[in-house]
Order: C-alpha cells, then structure tokens, then sequence
C-alpha cells in the first residue's frame, strides 16, 4: 500500500505529526524501532512546564497515553519493532522487521522524519567500565525496566537532564554522591537544581571526571577542578566511592537518515551540533521530506511534540486534504505554542539558533527530489 | 539573571526575602501563606491557573514572567504546590502555635512520612536545622500523585527549614 504521509521515529515529535496528518485525513504509517511508542515519554515521569497549552504539569508518562490514544483514534497505521535502515534514491524506504527478520520497502507521498537525538558521552580512563553509563540509559533502567542501575552514583553533567535524573534515581532508592560540571553555573532549572539540593546532594562546578576504576565494573570515580582553560588543576583531586557513573553531556541530533535522503544540514552548536535545515513548515531542502523534534536541533519534548503537529498538518495541506486557510489556522496556533516555549533566558539561545537555521534553508526543493 | 541558584544549586535566603512579593512580617503572623520561590524566567504558569482567587499574577503578559504573589488576596489555600512541575511553592503558617509554625511542601518519595513522626527537618541545601514533627500527610488523585506533607516547624527556623531528611529502608548508603 502506498501510504500518504510515512513517519520515522513514534517519540513526542512523531506522535504529533501522524495525529494531525491523520486527523486531516491522510493515511499515515508510523515506523517505530522500539517496542513501544512514545520515544522518551514514558521515561518523564516528573511534571511538564509551559501553560495548559503545552500539558503543563502533565507528567510525560500521562502525555504519552494520551497520544497514543489519540493516534489509535485518528487511525494511525503502526509499525513497531521496525528499524529503518536505508533511504534510498528512488524513495524507497527500507525498514528492517525484527520480528520477521526481513527487510522490506515503502514508498509514500510523503516522508517525516521524527528520529531524534542520541546522547553525548565523554571519554576518560576506565569510562568503558562497566557501571559507566549515559544518564538516559540509566532512566530507562529506572523508570521503563524496574532496574536500578546502581545504588551510589555520580552524575557528570548538570544539565536538566543530569538534574531530572539524579532526582528520579534517589526516588527510585539511589543514592547520589554528587553532580559535576565542567561550566562554573548549573546549565539545567534551578527549580530542578534546588529539587535535589534539598535531598543534600552536593555540586562541584568548574570539575571534571578524571578517572573511573574499578576490577569487573565501577568502584570508584576521581574528579578534578579545572581552570578557565579546562584543564586539570593538580592536586584537586576527589575520590568517590560509587558504582556508578551517569553521563548527562548533552544530545546530538541522529541526521544520518535525513542526510541519506539528501537534506541539506548545518552545524549549529546551539541546537544540538548537526541540524537539519528546513523551512516553517519543517519541510527540508528536499521536497516532501519533513523532519521535526530533536533531529531538527535538540530542544524540549513540549517544543518536539509541537515541531511534529507542524510537519503533519503541513505534510496534509500539501496532499490537498486541508484548505490552505484551514492550515493556516492551525499552524498559527502551533507557532504561537512554539514561540512561547522558547521565551526566557533558557529559550533564547534556541530560539536564536532557530530562526538563524530558517534563514538558512535556500527554498524547499533545492536538495535531491525524493 | 541566573542568581545564587545557578552557581549554588538552591536559592538564598536574601535574594529570596529581595523579592518584591516576599510577604511582610504582618502578613506572615496573619496566617497561611504561599512562599513562591521561583526566580528564572522559564515558560511555565500552571500555578496562576491553579489559584482559585487570582492571587497570583506575573511580572510579564506571557508566561516567560515571574510569579509573584498577591500577599492579601492569598488564602493559603495549597492549591498552587502540587500544580508547580519544579516543586517550588510552599506554604508557611506562622499562626500555629505559639513557638511552631508550619511548612507545607511537595514530597514525591515513599513510603510517605507517617503523621506524629518527628525527622530532621533541612535547609534549602539539604542541611540538618532542627527536630520537625509531621502534623499532615495528604494524598489523593487531583495532586497527580504529588503529596502534600505539612510539618510543624520551631518559628526560628521556618523561613529555613524547606525539606525533611531523605532517607529510606532498603537502600544502604554504604
């Protein structure tokens, strides 16, 4: 069958695109690799800022269900356990079927990519340890598996998602030893930061993680000051003893299958490091080719989910099932949300970085047609 | 702009108390009120649709602004803590007792604290101030599982105290 719209990647960005492209009345297939849709949702489960708009004080495990309800209703085709794993020339989309362990084709009118980011990670002597770990893989232990991944803890990087996760591991029985950053400020909320102050969790700004050691696994973690330079102060060494150790320093976007596809891309450190060029409608340098949510510059899943409402009420207009003034409407409503989400000190840069990409983008169509 | 949380990792007392709506000693002893400790500019508001008296408005028309309270149409009602997603609204009553206070605060551990215990209450960066006693522990579904626990709190201490000590069973820490 020759689908409409087919969407990569169920998180907060792609469940937004395939309900509204859905809900317009396109036919729409949405490829997951995971078990489960819902991308990081169902890993949230703290409460959401923004305004009644955005879920506001929504935990993302609620926003999750609510999608998805939404997406069965809208009559959402999808496909889980199904990993794309080319882009090719003529359209095609391959998608590996784990279950079945074929691979098979699909061709559709139109393509959103909703892949979104991995996590950074930084290296040291003994980070191939076992117990060293990203500090979203830790969450997904946590908080989707019922594991917990250690039981005294040091967390490198103070971001909010260091902070959130520190937080969820000392609700889960955790114990964390601190939270280490090479900024001389918290990057993340101080709601968040002040969240785990309260639990005594103390942070070392201006230091680094200088060694991990261990026999099998994590026993023990040294950090060190740095100066303005970053580099190691001698003689400042700490040493904790923990099990583990998070890595909580940043995401990158996953733009191999956009580029594969040919979409034009930029780095832009602001958003994430390599970032898919693309236009209001969040349609890129190739035409029919949308990408949204973190492959289009980390950001928020509030800001991801909106970036996905936009690609599918687009993706819908240009296949003719909604009138331009209709679309018009609703893009409104969703730039309005997009724009509210990055006001303030902690949404500017993005939003800067944002706009700057906008100017960017040649003209829809300048890249490879699909 | 980012002030002492940005490089401590929890508000100052000062820069709290410089807040233009910190409430006034007056107010304080009157009865029950929301301390809103919530300084940076984030896009986020829940807490102006959760109070029921529109006792709290924001420094800007958009919902980058900072909350600021109403001191006298505040009724101390609680309604605005659990509806906070960075557990940042408190409130204090200072017409308990004579010597005791409370603090009512947003707790999301369990077992929750039991009601008479007494437990070392914190400071806002998690150091030991003095013996609280748990006067309530509430829960119930329209928290969206964000319990409310209300310690009585020596007067001297209820501008610091902001936590209970976080321990559990089963976890060691050795």
């Amino acid at each position: 069958m020759l689908y409409d719209v087919l969407i990569v990647g169920g998180g907060p960005a792609g469940l937004g695109a395939a309900i509204n492209a859905a809900k317009a009345g396109a036919s729409v297939l949405l490829l997951d690799e995971n078990h489960l849709l819902g991308g990081q949702l169902f890993k949230q489960i703290h409460k959401f800022f923004g305004s009644q708009d955005h879920y506001a004080g929504w935990r993302g495990i609620d926003i999750g269900q609510k999608l998805l309800r939404e997406a069965a209703e809208a009559g959402v085709k999808i496909k889980l356990n199904s990993r794309v794993v080319g882009c090719l020339e003529d359209g095609l989309i391959s998608v590996y079927e784990e279950q079945t362990g074929k691979l098979i084709g699909y061709k559709s009118k139109k393509v959103i990519l909703a892949v979104g980011a991995k996590e950074n990670a930084v290296s040291f002597p003994g980070w191939t340890l076992p117990g060293v770990m990203t500090a979203g893989a830790a969450q997904t232990f946590a908080n989707v598996h019922g594991v917990l991944p250690g039981k005294k803890i040091l967390v490198i990087g103070s971001g909010n998602v260091g902070l959130i996760v520190s937080y969820q591991l000392t609700q889960a029985g955790a114990d964390i030893v601190a939270i280490v950053d090479a900024l001389p400020g918290i990057s993340g909320y101080g709601v968040h930061a002040s969240k785990v102050s309260r639990l005594g969790i103390p942070f070392y700004l201006k230091h680094t993680i200088s060694r991990a050691s261990g026999e099998d696994r994590v026993q023990s973690a040294e950090i060190v000051q740095i100066d303005k330079s970053f580099d190691p102060i001698p003689g400042t060494e700490k040493q904790f003893k923990v099990d583990t150790v998070l890595l909580a320093v940043g995401l990158s976007p996953k733009v191999e299958l956009a580029t594969m596809l040919g979409c034009d891309f930029h780095y832009e450190p602001r958003l994430g490091g390599h970032t898919i060029l693309h236009d209001k409608n969040m349609e890129t340098s190739v035409k029919g080719v949308y990408v949204c949510g973190d492959l289009a510059g980390v950001e928020e899943a509030s800001t991801a989910l909106e970036e996905g409402r936009l690609a599918g009420v687009a993706a819908a207009e240009s296949l003719g099932y909604l009138e331009p003034s209709q679309a018009l409407r609703l893009k409104k409503d969703i730039w309005k949300n997009l724009n509210e989400l990055r006001k303030g000190t902690f949404g500017e840069a993005r939003r800067d970085a944002k706009e700057h990409l906008l100017t960017m983008l040649k003209e829809v169509g300048s890249g490879r047609v699909v | 702009m980012f002030h002492d949380v940005g490089s401590k990792g929890y508000i100052s007392l000062e820069e709290l108390k410089a807040k233009e709506d910190y409430p006034t000693v007056e107010r304080l002893e009157k009865g029950p009120i929301a301390i809103i400790e919530c300084l940076q500019d984030i896009p986020c508001n829940p807490c102006q649709d959760a109070c029921p008296v529109g006792a709290i408005k924001f420094s800007q028309q958009d919902i980058t602004g900072i909350p600021l309270l109403d001191q006298e149409a505040c009724l101390g009602c609680k309604k605005c803590i659990s509806s906070c997603p960075g557990q940042a609204i408190f409130v204090v009553d200072y017409s308990f007792s004579e010597e005791l206070g409370t603090l009512t605060f947003p707790y999301e551990y369990l077992p929750l604290p039991q009601e008479g215990a007494e437990l070392p209450g914190v400071s806002r960066e998690g150091k030991e101030v003095c013996p609280v006693t748990v006067v309530k522990v509430e829960q119930r579904p329209n928290l969206n599982k964000t319990a409310l626990v209300t310690i009585a709190v020596p007067k001297e201490y209820l501008e610091i105290v902001r936590f209970i000590k976080y321990r559990r069973d089963g976890v060691s820490n050795e």
